[in-house]
């Protein structure tokens, strides 16, 4: 996985300077005009943000289960970027949603579980800075009681009426928005693997020197 | 099984006689309630009339608050004698001692709520007494499902420098789906015609995620407790 990341970072940054050029080659969404084109990025930033949680809440059972000790680090890196990329698909949603609904923003499903989701992100990462020493295991715990939250938190919002297009619509895009859209999505998706094996890497790092100390310390 | 269920049986009971002799958590709990409920009565009645459909929320908010004051603090007293370490060596299951925690917790909340609602309903002019059973359902659900996370989140947090804003900020957003089920169901007992499906659907949804989060907490509870 190390040795993916550096050609992964120059290609998903290749790609991205080319986007706009592609991204305007599109044709135009006959009535949301030039706002739908903030779709090529608001998606593949959403869908990443859904896979760190899982990351997250995986990494985080095998950490508090299985005592797996590179499982946090993996933990740690997944959270930290589903802040970031939460925080892109919260951007980028309300902009599209202004001129396709007329309002910044509604509290439908995918939007509500999108909002809490990302909360969780932001608690688990202060308890991480702020807790001091102990809080590997209780972000481990946090972690997981909250991505296993999620599907109720979808649940139980779904019972109102949803605006946000269901997840069909993906695959019956004509070519031409199809094109840009799995372009910008492998760019996001390579960039999102890059930064995680460098944050994981950071962070076994990071144990590695605190567990040297310790022993220096005893001995 | 029987062990088990004593052991959490002997917690509750050993949280509810300090709580007799001190009255401390109880109190405490009960006048910030109020506190919050009066706030909501400021800041919204207008020339004594109160806007129609806050009962329900407002009556959540005020249980959520003051919840969380009560997990803290009880959790505190258990820091501040360092009790919590001797409970923990204990030779019982941890889930029983949890599960006596979340008992005591969710007493203590159901007797704070006996004096919260007929305050809202008071002040808010809501219908409590139209299908108390169903009111008193949707109450036991939502507070059991609110207190199981937060017991569990409270006591992660005891050995927590900042655990007082840290509490909070990771409990609110984790039991969104058990407010949202609250205050959706209250609020269709507390309509002019009140909704009784609705809110029978809310009760069967709010059992139904108890019983995940309790599970999820049991299961939860015994590694994060592990120093």
């Amino acid at each position: 996985m190390r040795t993916l990341t550096t050609p992964f970072i120059a290609l998903s940054a290749g790609m991205l300077f080319v986007a706009p050029w592609i991204i305007n080659g599109a044709p135009y969404e006959s009535t949301m005009g030039l706002v739908q084109k903030v779709f090529y990025f608001h998606f593949p930033s959403a869908i990443l943000f859904l896979a760190a949680a899982i990351v997250c809440g995986i990494n985080s059972a095998r950490f508090l289960f299985w005592r797996n000790q590179r499982a946090d680090g993996w933990a740690v890196a997944a959270a930290e970027l589903g802040f970031l990329f939460g925080a892109l698909t919260l951007v980028t949603g309300p902009l599209w949603a202004r001129k396709a609904w007329g309002v910044w923003w509604v509290w439908d499903t995918r939007l509500t579980m999108s909002l809490v989701l990302f909360l969780i992100f932001a608690g688990y990462m202060m308890l991480r800075k702020y807790g001091g020493p102990g809080s590997d295991r209780l972000g481990a715990g946090m972690a997981l009681f909250g991505m296993a939250n999620v599907p109720f938190i979808y649940v139980s919002v779904n019972v109102w009426r949803t605006l946000h297009p269901m997840t069909s619509v993906v695959p019956t895009l004509p070519t031409d928005m199809g094109i840009p859209l799995w372009f910008c999505f492998a760019a996001f998706t390579m960039l999102f693997i890059a930064l995680l094996n460098l944050r994981a890497s950071l962070e076994h790092q990071r144990a590695r020197v605190e567990a040297l100390y310790l022993a220096e310390d005893q001995a | 099984m029987i062990g088990f269920f004593r052991v959490a049986w002997q917690v509750m009971r050993k949280d509810m006689t300090i709580e007799i002799r001190s009255r401390e958590v109880l109190l405490t709990t009960l006048l910030f309630a109020v506190s919050v409920v009066l706030i909501f009565a400021f800041a919204l009645v207008r020339e004594g009339r109160a806007p129609d459909d806050v009962a329900a929320g407002i009556l959540w908010v005020a249980i959520s608050f003051s919840g969380t004051l009560a997990m803290g603090r009880t959790f505190e007293r258990e820091r501040y004698n360092d009790t919590l370490r001797a409970l923990m060596l204990a030779p019982a299951d941890r889930p029983a001692i949890y599960m006596g925690k979340l008992l005591g917790l969710l007493l203590l909340l159901m007797l704070v709520e006996v004096i919260v609602v007929p305050l809202v309903a008071l002040l808010f002019l809501a219908p409590i007494f139209t299908h108390p059973g169903m009111l008193l359902a949707l109450l036991v659900a939502g507070t059991l499902g609110f207190t199981a996370v937060g017991t569990l989140f409270a006591a992660m947090l005891v050995r927590v420098r900042s655990r007082d804003t840290m509490l909070p900020i990771l409990l609110y957003p984790i039991t969104v789906p058990v407010m949202i089920g609250g205050v959706r169901g209250t609020a269709a007992l507390f309509q002019a015609t009140p909704d009784e499906p609705v809110a029978r659907f809310w009760i069967g949804l709010l059992l139904a995620w108890d019983a995940v989060f309790v599970t999820l907490a049991l299961w939860t509870f015994e590694p994060v407790m592990t120093e």
